[in-house]
């Protein structure tokens, strides 16, 4: 299974204004309390690390539970500083890893 | 008669205090959580605001929204943001690591919710402190518990 993302960053920013990034993942968050049709308890699986590099620097990471909704979204907000690019990676219990990358043009 | 009056004055302060420390007391798990989020620190009300639709018709998926209060510089700025949901079968729904780089201490999600709770998020800042800020959600149909 492969794990589908969408990041939404700006193309480009000034240097020094903050901007929101949103991040949605299809995962189905399995919460470890739900039966399959044989009444057997699925496995818990959720994306339990999410991080966000600017640049090689982390800027966000985000440690989630079963209390996340499946198909995670997520808006934080960064501080322009430089161009380049950011980077997310993901991780879930079953050990699948995700990834995106969005370059961010920043002026002034 | 004016001592009278004063001592009756303060009784009453007392019993409108009540309620709070009542409250505060009365829920050993909320604070066992707590602690174990500021490692027995004290905590601070405010500067966290949890934005949230009172009445949820699905508990599956609750739009949330944390914000604090801080100027986001290296010098003050919120290191990390937790969520709780005290009454789901695992109440630490998610935490969060900040930092100066962030530019606003702002968060947007979506949590499940398994009953009619408060939702809680606790910010801690750089310098140590802790603020908490809670939201009342009403949930119709329960997350978590299907069969």
């Amino acid at each position: 299974m492969s794990m589908l993302a969408r990041v939404q960053v700006p193309a480009q920013a000034r240097r020094g204004d903050v901007f929101p990034i949103r991040i949605a993942i299809q995962h189905p968050m399995e919460t470890g309390y739900r039966p399959d049709n044989f009444g057997r308890r699925i496995a818990r699986n959720v994306i339990n690390t999410l991080t966000c590099r600017y640049n090689g620097v982390e800027v966000f990471r985000a440690e989630m539970g079963s209390g996340v909704s499946a198909n995670p979204q997520l808006q934080f907000y960064v501080r322009a500083e430089s161009s380049g690019e950011l980077v997310f990676d993901w991780v879930d219990d079953s050990g699948q890893r995700g990834s995106e990358r969005a370059p961010i043009a920043v002026t002034g | 008669m004016p001592a009278d009056r004063r001592r009756f004055l303060v009784s009453c302060s007392a019993l409108a205090l009540a309620p709070e420390l009542a409250c505060a007391q009365q829920n050993p798990q909320r604070d066992a959580l707590l602690r174990d989020v500021t490692r027995g620190g004290p905590l601070r009300i405010g500067r966290v605001v949890v934005d949230t639709p009172t009445l949820a018709d699905n508990g599956h998926s609750v739009p949330l929204r944390i914000a604090v209060d801080s100027p986001m510089t290296a010098a003050d700025h919120v290191r990390r943001i937790t969520i709780l949901a005290e009454r789901n079968p695992r109440p630490l729904v998610a935490s969060y690591a900040l930092g100066p780089h962030c530019g606003r201490a702002e968060i947007v999600t979506r949590i499940r919710v398994a009953d009619s709770q408060d939702v809680i998020a606790v910010a801690e800042l750089s310098d140590g402190s802790f603020w908490m800020g809670s939201a009342h959600i009403i949930v119709t149909e329960l997350a978590c518990l299907e069969g």
